[in-house]
């Protein structure tokens, strides 16, 4: 991480400009809520922009952004594919039912 | 064997780029992911096979407060990142304002929380046991609550006790300022994604 | 940057206090995890031998010490039910959590990888402390709730909803100390993390690792992953139990004739029992390989230096340790293909469970190819090692049915599965604990063991274990269930009577069989042999430390040059090469 009083000035601009940023990010995420397509569409347009906040903060404040120790990068990439193995494969688990449940006995 | 005197505690390594604070926190911080991923996993579960989930007309769960402590968090963000660029332009004093604000701000939110949320809940009898959503809601926002709590107590041991590191080591100091940063931003980050699932989903 | 000085302290010299009980030495650690560790494996065992009257001759009063355990649970000697379930899930909870990954990582582990690496201590010595002391209460808390009215946990080891929910308050002092647990495991693995990665001495590559570090550095992630969903998994327990929540208590479930809420019980329902076998699965497989791993390690540690030769196909088994780290993610489910998952689902896990075992087979056959032609020094730990080659290939091999869900069907939770598992983690893991023992005291202590004792420790040992298990395999399918309190009451348990009796026979000679060890132990502490900071040749880093290695480990920063396992090299002088020895010109 650069650790010149220059370069450290600079970032101090970025985070405020990110703080804007994810102010307008809220805003929208509760005006989006008020507009009902869907609930799953709603639900994935939050989440969307939820991502969005996240990566921000992710990438400016916690300086991902500039980070150059590669063991970060893999330990992140390994928790990633994890906490997905983790929100989808017992709900999915729970939908795959044997046939019998599905179709009846004798469907 | 001190950690100061341990290599790569301050400075950073130079194959792997990083000081060993930073990567130890950057891995508390995974299996913190697997902690609320736990929970987020339970909510989609026993959400996606739940016959009933109740809507926003039913939880009654404040989106103003809701959003007014969402701001709140990112702001404490700003001043927890404001506080480690001052510490490195080697502006103490200014960095202790900023460790200080955040304080107040995360104490902010737990009130916020605790008085115009948790409580008028509880009396209303919208308590853990009253239906899943509520049992997800409280043991999600409590554990977040929970951590904050921990970052209060170490962000208010650098800010008294712990400052006196700064005259011994400054560089010292600063990294471990970014660590708790890191944390900091990591409370926030869960926060982000608990306000739309919780509130508006 | 200015140089680091090692082992030179200077300043004031520790209490008592500091340097033995809230010491940041990593082997002072290490040492405080074996030794209490050492007291909980042989604790759980005692809790099975107890089980083991009870499985033998039902109803039957024990005799001589049956008194001691209160009317509460064995009245008049005769052990009830509740307390039965008590034995069982404690005993399993015990083994795992407080007994063997302790020992294999925190024991082991600690004292010893650092050392391999060339390091003055870990990354976080204070944190390591915590990590210490966090386990020691967890294990208090364990402990105590044995004596907590309703007893110790009786619902399993795994906990299982809703029985788990409903259960006396034993099973709430379960879930705390479990907290206290996982909490000492990760803070224990970021730290072997950070160790491994920014600690190795200079020239050290992560291919110039001894295979036991590679193995802790995979094992750590699995804590550090795997670990938290479980504790979460916890939480959601305690909520249930303590704040009337229904996260794994469905709609209209009967307890005792009545359908909830009662008052007893307010909880409403709502909630899915098999979300919490998905959250503990989710740890407890990959916690299966934690059991593991640190055991591959040490055995690979004692091969290599027992047969004079490098270890064969060194890149591809840790190609395999790692593929098999992430696989071990993906597999949970098949500890649930009976609570009615469809096909699909089934299929994926049946298909990652036999993938899984493939790592786990080129491990073990490059160890056996290392014995092919080698020069081999029937040792004590060498001896542990071996046994653990052919015991672990039978317990794993005995999973494969177990991973397919057609045959899962009959096998599923009976004693099938407990010789299966108990094959891999006892004269499994447990056998490469002692090889470890044996293989590092003269490094701890700087004597060595008895060998007469050690061999008759062994021999005896390999024996019992085998008789105690391999009939479980036979019991298994002929129909009896895990937890049976009798099994004598169905007949095809009846049937199987003879075995079950043979079994808890062999049992208490194995616990006998551990005599000539635990005599050896505290003899060779004392009056053991002294021997020379390399006793057994070895060519990695902690032979290179002092005997016991000082405050600091290292008189001076040791550089690396070569591999780990330069046995026996071609063309040269000598008959072995320790990692820091230079090229020779």
């Amino acid at each position: 991480m650069a650790g010149s009083h220059a370069d450290v000035r600079k970032h101090v601009r970025t985070y405020l400009m990110v703080f804007g940023a994810l102010a307008v990010g809220t805003a929208l995420t509760v005006a989006a809520s008020y507009v009902h397509i869907s609930t799953g569409w709603n639900n994935a347009i939050a989440l969307v922009i939820a991502s969005v906040k996240a990566s921000l903060v992710a990438a400016i404040f916690m300086h991902l952004k500039w980070e150059r120790g590669v063991s970060i990068w893999w330990t992140l990439l390994i928790c990633a594919a994890f906490f997905l193995v983790l929100i989808f494969l017992p709900v999915l688990t729970t939908f795959d039912l044997p046939r019998q449940a599905q179709h009846g006995m004798w469907g | 064997m001190s950690a100061e005197t341990l290599p790569y505690t301050v400075h950073p390594h130079p194959i792997t780029g990083v000081y060993s604070g930073k990567l130890g926190t950057w891995l508390f911080l995974a299996s913190e992911v697997m902690l609320f991923g736990a929970l987020f996993s339970s909510y989609v579960l026993l959400r996606v096979s739940a016959a009933h989930w109740p809507g926003h007309d039913e939880t009654h769960l404040s989106v103003p407060i809701g959003t007014f402590n969402t701001l709140v968090l990112i702001v404490s963000s700003v001043t927890m990142v404001m506080a480690w660029a001052s510490l490195k332009m080697n502006e103490f004093a200014k960095a202790r304002w900023y460790l200080a604000a955040t304080v107040v701000l995360a104490l902010v939110f737990l009130l916020v929380k605790l008085f115009f949320e948790y409580m008028p809940k509880w009396e209303h009898g919208h308590r853990p046991g009253f239906s899943s959503f509520f049992a997800l809601y409280y043991t999600l926002t409590g554990l977040h609550a929970l951590h904050i709590i921990g970052g209060i107590i170490v962000i208010t041991y650098f800010l008294l006790p712990g400052s006196a590191l700064w005259k011994k080591d400054p560089e010292y100091y600063t990294n471990r300022i970014e660590c708790t940063g890191l944390y900091w931003h990591f409370v926030d980050l869960v926060w982000i994604f608990l306000f739309p699932v919780l509130y508006l989903m | 940057m200015t140089a680091e000085h090692h082992g030179q302290h200077g300043h004031h010299e520790l209490g008592w206090w500091r340097k033995y009980v809230f010491s940041t030495d990593h082997k002072v650690i290490g040492v405080q995890y074996a030794v209490t560790a050492l007291f909980f494996l042989f604790f759980g065992f005692c809790l099975m031998m107890i089980m083991r009257w009870q499985l033998a001759y039902p109803g039957r009063p024990l005799p001589l010490i049956g008194g001691l355990f209160g009317e509460a649970n064995m009245p008049g000697g005769i052990m009830l039910p509740e307390f039965y379930n008590s034995l069982g899930a404690m005993h399993g909870t015990i083994m795992v959590f407080l007994g063997v990954v302790p020992m294999v990582v925190g024991g082991f582990g600690n004292y010893v990888m650092p050392l391999q690496i060339g390091a003055p201590d870990m990354s976080f010595p204070k944190l390591n402390m915590v990590s210490y002391w966090v386990y020691f209460v967890g294990g208090v808390v364990m402990l105590t709730s044995f004596f907590v009215p309703g007893g110790a946990a009786n619902s399993g080891w795994t906990s299982y909803a809703p029985l788990s929910v409903i259960a006396t308050m034993g099973q709430t002092m379960w879930l705390l100390g479990m907290v206290f647990l996982i909490t000492s495991s990760l803070l224990g693995s970021v730290n072997f993390i950070v160790t491994i990665i920014q600690l190795r001495a200079k020239g050290l590559t992560m291919f110039r690792l001894p295979f036991f570090v590679w193995a802790q550095f995979v094992t750590a992630f699995l804590l550090l992953l795997a670990f938290p969903p479980l504790e979460a998994a916890a939480v959601l327990q305690l909520m249930d139990r303590v704040a009337g929540t229904s996260f794994f208590i469905p709609a209209g479930l009967v307890v005792s004739g009545q359908v909830l809420p009662t008052d007893n019980l307010p909880q409403t329902g709502g909630g899915n029992p098999l979300l919490w076998q998905h959250l503990f699965w989710f740890l407890a497989h990959p916690e299966v390989y934690v059991l593991i791993l640190p055991g591959m390690g040490i055995v690979t540690e004692v091969i290599a230096n027992n047969t004079r030769k490098p270890v064969w196909g060194y890149r591809t088994m840790v190609y395999a340790l790692v593929f098999l780290g992430f696989m071990s993610f993906i597999v949970w489910a098949h500890h649930m293909f009976i609570t009615g998952m469809g096909t699909t689902l089934s299929a994926f896990f049946a298909t990652t469970t036999m993938i899984i075992s493939i790592p786990s087979v080129v491990i073990l056959t490059a160890l056996l190819i290392t014995l092919h032609r080698a020069s081999i020094r029937f040792t004590t730990p060498m001896l542990f090692a071996l046994a653990f080659l052919p015991m672990f290939a039978v317990g794993g091999l005995t999973g494969l049915p177990l991973g397919l869900p057609a045959a899962d069907i009959p096998l599923h939770d009976t004693y099938y599965v407990i010789a299966h598992f108990h094959y891999v983690v006892a004269p499994g893991t447990i056998f490469a604990i002692f090889a470890g023992i044996y293989y590092w005291f003269p490094k701890v202590t700087g004597r060595t063991f008895d060998p007469f004792l050690g061999k008759i420790h062994f021999w005896l040992s390999l024996v019992f274990i085998n008789i105690v298990f391999a009939p479980m395999f036979w019991v298994g399918m002929a129909g009896v269930s895990r937890r049976l309190y009798d099994q004598t009451v169905y007949a095809h348990g009846l049937a199987v009577q003879p075995a079950v009796e043979l079994s808890s026979w062999a049992a208490w000679l194995l616990g006998l069989a551990q005599i000539p060890f635990i005599i050896n132990f505290f003899m060779s502490i004392r009056k053991g042999r002294t021997v020379s900071d390399n006793p057994w040749e070895g060519t990695t880093l902690e032979w290179v430390a002092p005997s016991p290695p000082p405050h600091g480990n290292f008189a001076s920063v040791p550089v690396v040059y070569r591999g780990p396992y330069e046995y026996s090299v071609p063309g040269s002088a000598r008959e072995f090469f320790p990692q820091n020895v230079v090229a020779e010109a």
